[in-house]
């Protein structure tokens, strides 16, 4: 099972993170994706597949001091 | 607005960080907003050429309103670590920050409890150190406490951000003493971040010698946002050419403006 964001999710393993954030519906900037707390540069977010039993956090811009 | 015979580094000037030139000594935090329209005005008017942000988890659907609102403002981002307790999380958060805005800079921010706010030094001068060799421009919310700031420096950090009072508390610079050894004692630019309530705490911030000023809950959670943008803004400059004009020293006692030569005697 993979969770995402702290909540179990039916994304498949193997699901890349760019598939994930198509089915987040995420905006395409100010968005960022860590698998077991090791963010992953947005280049290889193309290439990186999901793997199972991994915790995905995927954040985004929100306003803040 | 007169010219005035000052040193450089005073007068209209733009702030210069790892040097990349602002355009204004007001840097605004974008947090409190209650909405992004309200967001954009304060921006405009400020003339503020770089705003804070933060990251959190992505709702489903959620659009991306705030950095468009950005974008289309100009303005360049800092993105925050508010939130974080440990060096770890704070490291990690700058880390999320680089991929989702493309930029190296931080605003480092690692608080020791949830009630005052208050920076966890130790936490916060190891994650300044490993952001620093992670090649990240580390701007580190920090104390008042001039030996912090110094160790700051020596870690590379590219500013000091020493708070005023704690977060979003509008009460202003308690100690404006410490505010002004910390100016002192470091090469560093020096932002006052935190507890500025109004015009004059912003006017003050830059009287004692600050280079700029980190406003947030002061400008987006007053009655009127945009009226309060443009006082703080006026008070920002205020401060910062009353610190280049140099201030008259406080006396104990009166000392007249007006010569006594040349009294009449009216007693007779």
């Amino acid at each position: 099972m993979i969770r995402v964001n702290g909540d179990p999710s039916d994304v498949a393993a193997g699901t890349t993170i760019v598939d994930l954030l198509a089915q987040l519906d995420a905006p395409d900037r100010g968005v960022a994706v860590a698998l077991d707390g090791e963010v992953v540069p947005r280049g290889q977010w193309a290439s990186t597949a999901i793997e199972d039993d991994v915790d995905v956090e995927v954040v985004m811009a929100v306003q803040g001091g | 607005m007169s010219e005035m015979e000052a040193g450089p580094g005073f007068g209209e000037d733009g702030l210069t960080i790892a040097g990349r030139t602002l355009p204004s000594r007001l840097i605004l935090g974008t947090g409190g907003f209650a909405r992004l329209e309200t967001l954009a005005e304060a921006i405009e008017v400020t003339g503020t050429g770089m705003v804070t942000v933060a990251l959190r988890r992505i709702e489903v659907g959620a659009r991306g309103s705030l950095v468009e609102v950005l974008d289309r403002a100009g303005v360049a981002v800092l993105p925050n670590t508010a939130g974080c307790y440990t060096a770890r999380d704070a490291v990690r958060t700058a880390q999320l920050a680089r991929e989702a805005f493309a930029t190296d800079w931080v605003k480092l921010e690692v608080i020791g409890d949830e009630q005052t706010l208050l920076p966890d030094a130790v936490e916060l001068l190891a994650a300044a150190e490993e952001l620093v060799e992670d090649g990240f421009v580390v701007l580190p919310y920090t104390t008042d406490d001039p030996n912090l700031a110094r160790r700051l420096e020596d870690a590379g950090c590219a500013a000091v951000m020493p708070l005023g009072s704690p977060i979003g508390s509008g009460m202003g610079i308690l100690n404006p003493y410490n505010i002004a050894l910390i100016r002192e004692r470091t090469e560093l630019p020096v932002i006052l971040d935190a507890g500025i309530g109004t015009t004059s705490d912003a006017a003050l911030a830059m009287e004692l010698g600050c280079d700029g000023v980190l406003v947030a809950s002061a400008i987006s959670r007053a009655h009127d946002p945009v009226a309060m943008a443009r006082a703080i803004r006026a008070g920002v400059e205020g401060g910062r050419l009353a610190f280049g004009a140099g201030r008259i020293p406080r006396r104990h006692y009166a000392r007249a403006s007006t010569t006594h030569e040349g009294m009449p005697d009216l007693s007779s």
